[in-house]
């Protein structure tokens, strides 16, 4: 099977880590190997954060990452960042809201989707890169679509975010599967 | 066995605490912040008892307090904090006094950053302190293998009477992988050597020999105990290596991205292996015994584990190095490069 090499960029405050913890607690509810490493330096709300999670059927060596296969760009500095670092037939995912731009890589599967203007269209602001997260999950089948939606009301206590979530998933795997 | 994610320094203070560990004192140091976090709030309700001490200094010299009434104890800490809890290791080595240290490093040196670093190697294999010092060095190099390692630590710990230290990095206190938590055992009872109050004969712990001839037979004591570790305890993991051409040589986080640029090079039939130290101290020297044409050692340091592989293979092959500082972490691309940059340097001289 695959191993799957994913980038989570963006703001911090955007929910960048949790969402590749949505990511790493779904690989294990599947009996996969996966890591889950944050960028943890002196990282702080409004700055860059990163993440990076990989997942695999079989034990993983390096946890870091140079060329994954998947980047999720969740702003413009993102984007900038690693849209370069994907390797050759992988997947961008990014918010063309704060992004303003589309990736120009032509070698890559490149998914813009407007995921903040979605989310504040669907009253679930901060649901933007839950967008995403449906976005990329239709666009690469990473894990079943089931087992993430189980782990991301597995990990929201309430359930006005759990139903925002599930409404913002939804949405963004129909703008992921558009040709 | 359920599996669950737990960030790596989480795993180990979770992981302690099953192993009967009673006491925890520490100073926030990053990256290893997880660990008191942790231990504040879950320690007390294991009946343990946390502090946050004052300084690195003091968090030792309570572990030195604690270990000495016969209680399972630890600190853990990063570079610029072990450096201050040199002092307090050799004392508990000179009083020979278990206890568990552990080290999540970060570049160095001084301040440094806090970004992931093997920069400490010399600092925990060398000499815990001043004088005739050695304590076990454990590196684990997963989150699960810290969890396996941290009841080994304490059993060592006391069975030698000498301190262990856990040398990790801050990717693995900062990760987050799958565990399986092993069952809570209780503590064991205090040993016979306790100072557990003065009932029926007084014990005393101490580390001052005066007279020269003493301190001399004690020290010569400690020896035989060093010797009797680097006989029985050298602990290794070979990856790839039987018919390896190339054996690459890497600890702890520097062995995780060996061996992804094993699979790499592998795939391209450039017969290449790991070998993976799990004793930092003892060395395991007993993994050199065979020797392929090339060695590379990799590391995130400027070359520290290399002069014990270079004196384990004592010129019987040539060993070339690879290492990142300041945390850098260099990636499986860049250390294939290296290993096939290895196999052609010798291909070159030759």
């Amino acid at each position: 099977m695959a191993v799957h090499e994913i980038v989570i960029a963006g703001f911090g405050g955007q929910g960048v880590l949790f969402l590749g913890e949505v990511l790493a607690q779904a690989a294990l509810s599947e009996g996969r190997e996966v890591t889950w490493l944050p960028a943890y330096g002196p990282e702080q709300r409004g700055g860059t954060a990163y993440c990076t999670v990989v997942i695999s059927s079989e034990p993983i060596g390096s946890p870091v990452v140079s060329d994954p296969t998947v980047v999720i760009a969740m702003n413009r500095p993102s984007l900038d960042r690693f849209e370069h670092a994907v390797r050759p037939g992988g997947l961008i995912v990014c918010d063309s809201t704060l992004t303003g731009r589309a990736p120009e890589r032509t070698d890559v599967q490149a998914v813009a989707v407007p995921a903040t203007a979605i989310a504040a269209e669907l009253g679930a602001v901060r649901s933007a890169n839950v967008v995403l997260l449906g976005a990329a999950l239709a666009a690469h089948p990473i894990l079943a679509a089931e087992s993430v939606r189980a782990a991301l009301d597995g990990m929201v206590a309430d359930p006005q975010v759990v139903a925002r979530n599930a409404a913002a998933f939804e949405r963004g795997a129909r703008e992921g599967s558009r040709p | 066995m359920k599996r669950i994610l737990m960030k790596g320094n989480e795993a180990l203070a979770e992981a302690a605490i099953r192993a009967g560990c009673r006491a925890y004192f520490g100073y926030p140091i990053t990256p290893q912040n997880e660990v008191p976090e942790y231990m504040a709030r879950h320690m007390p309700r294991a009946g343990g008892v946390f502090v946050q001490a004052e300084s690195e200094i003091a968090a030792i010299n309570m572990v030195h307090g604690a270990s000495g009434a016969g209680v399972r104890a630890m600190a853990s800490t990063s570079g610029p904090g072990f450096s201050l809890m040199t002092e307090g290791l050799s004392y508990m080595i000179g009083s020979r006094l278990p206890g568990v240290v552990v080290n999540v490093m970060r570049g160095g040196p001084g301040l440094g950053n806090i970004a992931p670093s093997q920069g400490d190697y010399f600092q925990v294999t060398r000499g815990l302190g001043h004088g005739d010092t050695h304590g076990i060095v454990l590196a684990p190099s997963t989150v699960q293998e810290i969890v396996d390692l941290m009841p080994v630590a304490f059993e060592l710990s006391e069975r030698y009477r000498l301190p262990v230290v856990i040398a990790a990095d801050g990717i693995l206190g900062q990760m987050m992988e799958p565990v399986t938590l092993p069952e809570p055992i209780a503590p064991p009872p205090p040993p016979d050597w306790a100072t557990t109050g003065a009932v029926g004969s007084p014990r005393v712990i101490s580390s001052i020999y005066l007279a020269p001839e003493d301190l001399e037979r004690h020290v010569l004591s400690l020896m035989r105990t060093y010797q009797e570790i680097r006989e029985r305890e050298q602990r290794w993991e070979a990856y790839r290596a039987d018919d390896a051409e190339v054996l690459v040589v890497a600890y702890g986080t520097a062995a995780r991205v060996v061996r992804s640029a094993v699979d790499r090079v592998r795939a391209q039939g450039l017969a290449a292996g790991l070998i993976r130290p799990i004793t930092l101290w003892p060395f395991p020297t007993t993994a050199f015994e065979r020797s392929p044409r090339r060695w590379l050692v990799v590391e995130l340091s400027a070359g520290q584990m290399v002069e014990d592989v270079r004196l384990a293979l004592s010129g019987r092959a040539p060993v070339g190095f690879h290492g990142r500082v300041g945390g850098v972490v260099p990636s499986p691309a860049e250390v294939a490069e290296a290993i096939r940059s290895a196999v052609v340097g010798e291909v070159v001289r030759a």
